[in-house]
């Protein structure tokens, strides 16, 4: 076969810069915890890339890319179990990419999608419970939405519905299951009455930076090649990210009195968020409206939790269940053929898009909730999913992992290292 | 006029500053401190390599208060940080000469 060697190089770029948002997710939601939280937070963003990546190669990646199953859009077959029978193009794609980097691609894709999830969950899951609910999450409801939405023969996507780089397959899909998830094992203890702060906000920032950069990989590399439709979405994505920092950052500073730097990294992330799906489709004035609204929604639906007291403890719902919807609906207004698929209500395309997005919204977002509540309540009653009370208090870094992440104090109280027996002193 | 000094578990800070707002007591001084009694410390492990660390993270809560609130204090602060279990922490009492307050210069119990 024949590869286009700018293509693949920029994919194979891409797909590195994917995998380093998942760390940078780890140091964003990590700063956002209390100081006793922070390695269980990062601990299980990174355990993702270590369980997905062996799940991924071995079976999802036949169950969201294989060949349809019986022909209805719904899931693969296992024609590429472990990776089998992967020499030519995947179905329905004519890639100018060798096939195994487009798997490398959509890897790291579902790699950051169950990490996500922590984001609603923080401060509360076993470790290993965690594990187990990601492999079970992947192969249950990523695959399959992945397939219907990214797979040129999956359902949603065969009725029309556009998802750039992951706004419905991602950021929806991920969002309403950290809800789900939290819903299912239970609040924090002590949440809302007592205060939570973040405990390092500069490692937020630093995180938002990360992701920020690796997004770039995230959303002109879902154009599959180097051309003029990645550099499109390249410049959309910076340009929405650019202004739902702004619009985050007004807001905070109409409402609260005065702009927050953890608001400047929310915005972004925001701004990102939203333009996922759309950056593929839209121009710059759909690129600026997008990220300037996804900017004041979030803002505004942050605080959505206190009212609905649901425990979406670093606001995975508010951020990217949010954030996804507007990207995904406002890609049937500002949808726009001059970049890339289909005419939106103002590019005189009419009402349909709209209609597409919504529908493929609303099935992902009901898939995802029903699917990920009952995954997180059989882990609940069978192996359980929440540490202890007791284990709450002392901290997840030193109950489920015997570490700290801050020696304040290396003058004293370091410990006294304990000799085992088979290291003895040859006695 | 005394000074009660409790060494309590983090968590239970709030419990005892809220308790104490509860009976009337308006200030409180609170240091992260650590140390250890009774309770054993933990283990840390890097790479294998195992540490018992002895010494537990406290909260440091130092109180003035006059005489006639001393027991509350006391039996508030010991009712509220107590879980039962072992390293609930320790409470204890000492005598202040005076005290002053520096913007007015009050003296004595009119400073707390």
């Amino acid at each position: 076969m024949h590869y286009n060697t700018g293509d693949t190089a920029w994919i194979l770029a891409s797909t590195a810069l994917v995998l380093l948002m998942t760390p940078g997710l780890a140091l964003f939601y990590g700063g956002m915890t209390r100081a006793k939280n922070v390695l269980g937070m990062m601990m299980q963003n990174f355990a993702a890339i270590g369980v997905v990546s062996l799940v991924w190669v071995w079976i999802t990646y036949s169950l969201a890319f294989g060949p349809d199953w019986g022909g209805h859009g719904i899931i693969g077959t296992f024609h590429f179990f472990g990776l089998s029978n992967t020499a030519g193009n995947p179905p329905g794609y004519s890639l100018t990419i060798p096939h195994l980097l487009f798997m490398a691609f959509q890897m790291m894709f579902a790699i950051i999608t169950p990490a996500l999830i922590t984001g609603g969950t923080a401060d509360r899951l076993k470790f290993g419970s965690f594990l187990i609910f990601i492999t079970i999450w992947s192969i249950l409801v990523y695959a399959p939405v992945a397939h219907w939405v990214f797979d040129p023969n999956g359902w949603l996507f065969k009725r029309g519905a556009e998802d750039f780089a992951g706004g419905t397959v991602v950021h929806i899909n991920a969002g309403i299951a950290g809800i789900a998830v939290a819903l299912a094992v239970g609040k924090r203890k002590g949440w809302p009455k007592r205060a939570m702060p973040p405990h390092n906000v500069p490692m937020v920032l630093l995180g938002a930076g990360l992701l920020w950069f690796g997004w770039f990989g995230f959303n002109a590399g879902s154009a599959l090649g180097a051309n003029l439709l990645s550099v499109n979405a390249f410049v959309a994505t910076n340009t929405a990210t650019a202004a739902g920092l702004l619009a985050w950052i007004l807001v905070e500073k109409l409402r609260d009195g005065k702009p927050t730097t953890l608001g400047a990294a929310s915005g972004a992330v925001a701004g990102l968020v939203a333009i996922t799906p759309a950056c593929g489709y839209v121009n710059i004035v759909g690129a600026t409206v997008i990220g300037l609204a996804a900017g004041v929604v979030c803002a505004l639906a942050v605080r959505l939790k206190y009212k609905l007291k649901i425990d979406d403890a670093l606001d995975v719902g508010g951020v990217h269940f949010i954030g996804g919807v507007l990207g995904a609906l406002l890609i049937g207004f500002f949808g726009t053929s001059a970049i890339g698929g289909a005419n939106g209500i103002l590019h005189g395309g009419g009402a349909k898009l709209l209609g597409e997005q919504a529908i493929a919204v609303g099935v992902v977002a009901t898939y995802s909730f029903v699917m990920s509540w009952l995954i997180a309540m059989a882990i609940k009653k069978t192996i359980g999913f929440r540490i202890t009370e007791e284990q709450e208090d002392e901290g997840m870094d030193l109950a489920l992992h015997a570490e700290s992440a801050y020696e304040f104090n290396p003058s004293f109280g370091g410990g006294q290292y304990i000799e085992h027996k088979s290291e003895g002193s040859g006695k | 006029m005394k000074l009660v000094v409790a060494v309590v578990k983090p968590f239970k800070v709030d419990d005892v500053k809220e308790g104490l707002k509860a009976i009337g007591i308006n200030g409180m001084t609170v240091s992260e401190v650590q140390g250890f009694g009774r309770q054993r410390g933990h283990t840390e492990v890097y790479r294998g390599a195992e540490y018992e660390v002895d010494f537990v993270p406290k909260v440091r809560i130092e109180v003035l208060v006059d005489d006639a609130e001393l027991a509350s204090v006391v039996d508030k602060i010991v009712e509220v940080a107590d879980t039962g279990k072992i390293g609930d922490g320790k409470v204890w009492v000492l005598p202040v000469e005076d005290a002053i307050r520096v913007r007015t210069k009050e003296r004595g119990a009119e400073a707390l």
